[in-house]
């Protein structure tokens, strides 16, 4: 009992501690101060005359979710003598492993600058900074010559890195044996089995309706449609987070998808983050950085190409270049297992007052990183709520897909539990496939590294990223990823080849509803 | 509640084997780590925090010293308590521990010296152990004072003077000023952990190269 007080008291402590610097404290505070003036409130009982106050004024609740919100993305805090390293990553080797991996990373982008013989960053001059300035809504129309960039890495290159990845007190033996993994991850993390799957995602069971498969035509609208949509407005109304995140597991309707959404990850549209959107785009036309013409890049080979999202592009550019110029983003790397990567301004090397960190916001993109931002583009159309949207999801969820972390949302469990899933529920498919030498990881891999953006149809990924927000966890995409191979486990026992099984894979979007995974794995239980 | 750490001797990690070392096959599943104070005369222990690395149960024996004439005698102060959830996977294997008095089976007091019985029963870790022991006893607790007599016994207060019916009552007046007063200090003391946002140093972001340190 005295252990579980103390640890509420810290927590506490710490999510006031966040708290206090944010913009939420200094509203609460002001309205305290105006509501002095109020004939209700009195000095003797001042405490509780404000507290009621702010139940009755709406700001309670906003605080609540503030502190909901808050209690979602960090960790609980962790003992005391456990250094920070501890915190972003438990484990020594994975730690070790992405500090390689990181330094492969920038011995790639620096080899890319003295190549090239770009600067890593310039200061643009007044000429084109107007310049960029007046295209600033337009900025796809510009063709500039990227032929000699390359992306620094695209999701295979990663995969292979996690492949390679060993425990080094691991029993690691040539021989078969029980203590062999079949698939392509070898590590031991622990992974939730289909009865855990079940318990946890109740709500995706047979006998609770889902948008996306009970809203069909076929089905009359009273059964489920009229009354999930009214509950809906009705959880918007009361702007309550948590009860919006329960809500959402079954699935959002199109028309309020995306004021649950902002809910959810409690952004709201204030003045001042207009400002601070304002105050980014000022830092991309004044500074030009290499890592622009990376983005650049990938968003022309990979949304600009894309039937969906094409017309987007301006955008992209316009999300993307303010976000690797957001210094708030750093804090994340606290329970990130990821750094970002250091550099010291010209002539000042190894002074640790001319440190910095580069990009500003400590993220290299890597190829496919627009499709993270893509189909936000279809909820959002004021570019600075856009990019709230999109900054809350990344530092929630988006890094965990390109980070070596044993976190069960981390992208080692995912593969993990994908294989896993395969292995113990289809084993002959993934006996055949492995004979073959298509390991199913090799198909699946990319679309949970981009979330699925891109593989599936647009209205399909946002319900599916619905329950992402709505469980607080990035379980879902490996359950998909395990119900599509099999759905498609008949066709796939003919395949003969990796190519051919690719193939099948990419042969335009898999249309499916949502609800497959849990359907097809309950049927196979 | 303060605590002060005990100097303490940690011997070698003893394996617990049935048959011969060198000939079979499995590797120990069960260890035992000794643990003197050999400068501490028997204390009361407070806490112990150590970090794991990949054993699933530990159980701790204690040495105690019940009273001054007879022998000490070992108790079991834990029993399997559970580091690891699934001893096959990777979860718990690393954390920070903290073993405190009231988990405990037993009294912890005059504790001369301990035996931690480290537990790894799955075949697939190559080595097990604890690592960092560190061993707590209590701190001084703050010393009391006798106050004063005339600070506990305050003389019964005169009556005030009947002021004027149009100047508020002073007690209720001194009472808000106190609150405002709090109030104030409160604001003064919190101070937020907002970041300013500048990412250049004094307007120049002229970069070289990424450094690998």
């Amino acid at each position: 009992m005295l252990q579980e007080e103390s640890d509420l008291s810290l927590i506490i402590a710490q999510i006031v501690q966040k708290l206090k610097g944010s913009n939420l404290y200094s509203q609460l505070e002001r309205q305290a101060w105006a509501s002095l003036q109020r004939p209700e409130i009195k000095l003797e009982s001042l405490k509780e005359d404000i507290k009621e106050f702010f139940k009755i004024s709406g700001w309670e609740k906003k605080l609540q979710n503030a502190v909901y919100g808050e209690l979602s993305v960090f960790p609980l805090p962790s003992h005391p003598a456990a250094p920070p390293e501890h915190l972003k990553e438990p484990l020594v080797y994975m730690r070790k492993a992405q500090g390689s991996w990181e330094k492969r990373i920038l011995k790639s982008l620096n080899s890319m600058c003295t190549e090239l013989s770009i600067p890593l960053a310039r200061k643009r001059p007044v000429g084109e900074q107007k310049e960029l300035l007046n295209k600033w809504n337009e900025m796809g129309t510009d063709e500039p010559d990227l032929s000699l960039f390359r992306p620094v890495y695209a999701p295979k290159d990663f995969l292979e890195v996690l492949i390679n990845l060993r425990n080094p007190n691991y029993e690691n033996g040539d021989s078969l044996s029980f203590r062999t993994h079949l698939g392509l991850i070898q590590i031991p993390l622990k992974v939730k089995d289909i009865p855990e799957l079940k318990e946890c995602f109740v709500e995706l069971g047979l006998n609770t309706g889902q948008l996306g498969i009970d809203d069909s035509t076929q089905v009359p609208p009273e059964l489920f449609e009229n009354e999930h949509v009214r509950i809906g407005q009705k959880v918007l109304a009361e702007q309550d987070s948590a009860a919006a995140q329960q809500y959402i597991r079954q699935g959002s309707p199109t028309a309020l998808r995306a004021e649950l959404w902002a809910l959810i990850l409690n952004i709201s549209s204030e003045p001042e983050d207009v400002l601070y959107y304002e105050q980014l785009k000022t830092n991309v036309i004044q500074h030009d950085l290499l890592v622009d013409s990376l983005i650049y890049k990938d968003v022309k080979l990979t949304a600009s190409n894309d039937d969906y999202y094409f017309v987007f592009e301006d955008y992209l550019y316009q999300v993307l270049l303010c976000f690797s110029r957001d210094t708030s983003v750093l804090s994340h790397f606290a329970y990130n297992s990821a750094s970002p990567p250091k550099s010291y301004i010209r002539g000042k090397l190894g002074l640790e007052e001319y440190a910095v960190f580069y990009p500003p916001n400590g993220v290299i993109p890597f190829h496919g990183f627009s499709m993270y931002v893509a189909p936000l583009c279809f909820l959002y159309h004021e570019p600075s709520k856009l990019y709230q949207i999109f900054r809350e999801m990344y530092v929630r969820f988006f890094f965990r897909l390109h980070s070596i972390s044993s976190h069960p949302s981390g992208i080692v469990s995912l593969c993990l539990l994908f294989e896993t899933l395969l292995q113990t529920y289809l084993p002959q498919l993934f006996y055949h496939l492995r004979e073959i030498g298509a390991q199913p990881l090799r198909i699946s891999f990319k679309w949970m590294v981009r979330a699925f953006s891109g593989y599936l149809a647009t209205d399909q990924l946002l319900l599916l990223w619905d329950r992402i927000l709505g469980y607080n966890s990035l379980e879902i995409l490996a359950v998909l990823a395990a119900a599509v191979f099999a759905f498609r486990a008949v066709n796939l026992m003919e395949v003969t080849s990796l190519a051919a099984a690719e193939v099948m894979r990419n042969n335009r979007r898999i249309i499916i509803w949502c609800g497959i995974p849990v359907y097809t794995l309950l049927k196979l239980e | 509640m303060s605590r002060i750490l005990v100097p303490c001797h940690v011997k070698g990690t003893v394996a617990l084997q049935v048959g011969d070392v060198r000939t079979s096959q499995g590797r120990p599943g069960v260890l035992v780590i000794d643990v003197t104070f050999p400068s501490v005369a028997p204390f009361e222990l407070q806490e112990i925090t150590f970090k794991n690395y990949y054993t699933a149960f530990l159980s701790i024996r204690v040495r105690q010293h019940t009273s001054a004439h007879t022998t000490a005698k070992w108790l079991t102060c834990l029993r399997d308590y559970c580091l690891m959830p699934d001893p096959h996977s990777e979860e718990g294997a690393q954390e920070y521990v903290s073993l405190f008095k009231h988990q405990m089976l037993c009294d912890m007091a005059r504790v001369s010296e301990l035996r931690l019985i480290l537990r790894q029963p799955s075949p697939l870790w190559l080595s097990f152990t604890v690592e960092e022991l560190q061993i707590y006893q209590q701190g001084p607790k703050s010393p009391s004072m006798t106050f004063p007599k005339w600070l506990s016994h305050p003389v019964p207060c005169e009556q005030p003077a009947l002021l004027c019916e149009s100047l508020p009552d002073p007690s209720r007046v001194s009472s808000e000023v106190q609150q405002m007063w709090a109030l104030t200090e409160m604001i003064r003391a919190s101070h937020t952990s907002a970041r300013i946002g500048r990412f250049d140093v004094d307007g120049c972001y002229d970069l070289n190269l990424l450094s690998y340190t």
